[in-house]
């Protein structure tokens, strides 16, 4: 098991990297997640990883990025509803990036 | 993947939501074939009905309610979700016990649609025997 250091305090990973438990999750711990990636984390980031959030608490899933980029699209307007914008922003897949920096697990159909 | 190739997907559920873990393994199946755009569809007969149940608890068997990720299934396109009217009557349940999955219409200016149809053995019958692929759970 890795772990990393957040305040002085240690969240486990998973081997690829995902919090093994989101309820640790802290906005500390993204930043944190987004350094080991030398990502800079901005509004436009934060708000994917919030709706990621919401979306898990709703339907106990992370999104597939198929899926993701229509939900967005409908909840944050057209132009954030597109690869584009949201690889621009995780260059690594905007769900598998965004869900390990949002403390969630891998999102389901994502192999 | 070389082709654009999409097959129909019948996935068949029998058994209740807990107790076993084919309930949540089979939803899982169902959103990996759907995200990688195939024609599925979903069957809920016998016990399986009860994955459908709305107003799930499961704060006394210390297992993960996992219902709610069935509303996601309109996000993912499955959107032909068939429950086998007889097994509901055996069970004293109606459509009105089953929780209320829909999705959009993209084609019909994004209207909120039912996703589940109830059907007889018949039916049934006659879907299974349209698809490419029936997997059973």
């Amino acid at each position: 098991m890795s772990s990393i250091e957040v305040n002085g305090k240690s969240i486990e990973t998973d081997e690829e990297g995902y919090l093994v438990d989101r309820t640790e999750w802290t906005e500390e711990a993204a930043q944190i997640l987004a350094d080991q990636d030398e990502l800079e984390l901005t509004d436009n980031h934060w708000e994917v990883m919030h709706f990621l959030r919401d979306y898990y608490e709703e339907y106990q899933i992370a999104p597939a990025v198929r899926v993701l980029t229509k939900a967005i699209g409908k909840k944050l307007g057209k132009e954030k509803g597109n690869s584009k914008y949201l690889y621009e922003l995780f260059p690594y897949g905007p769900a598998k990036q965004a869900c390990r920096f949002a403390g969630l697990p891998k999102p389901t159909g994502c192999v | 993947m070389t082709e654009n190739v999409t097959k129909k997907f019948l996935y068949v559920n029998r058994k209740a939501p807990y107790g076993t873990i084919y309930a949540l393994e089979s939803l899982e199946v169902v959103l990996i074939g759907a995200a990688f755009e195939q024609d599925v569809s979903v069957a809920f007969i016998d016990d399986g009905v009860y994955q459908l149940k709305k107003d799930q608890s499961t704060d006394g068997i210390g297992m993960k309610n996992f219902s709610p990720t069935y509303n996601a299934l309109g996000d993912y396109e499955v959107t032909q979700i068939y429950v086998d009217k007889e097994s509901l009557d055996e069970r004293g349940l109606t459509a009105d016990d089953l929780m209320n999955l829909v999705y959009e219409d993209e084609d019909d200016d994004y209207a909120e649609k039912s996703s589940i149809s109830i059907v007889n053995r018949d039916e049934l019958a006659k879907l299974m025997e349209q698809q490419d692929v029936v997997l059973s759970f």
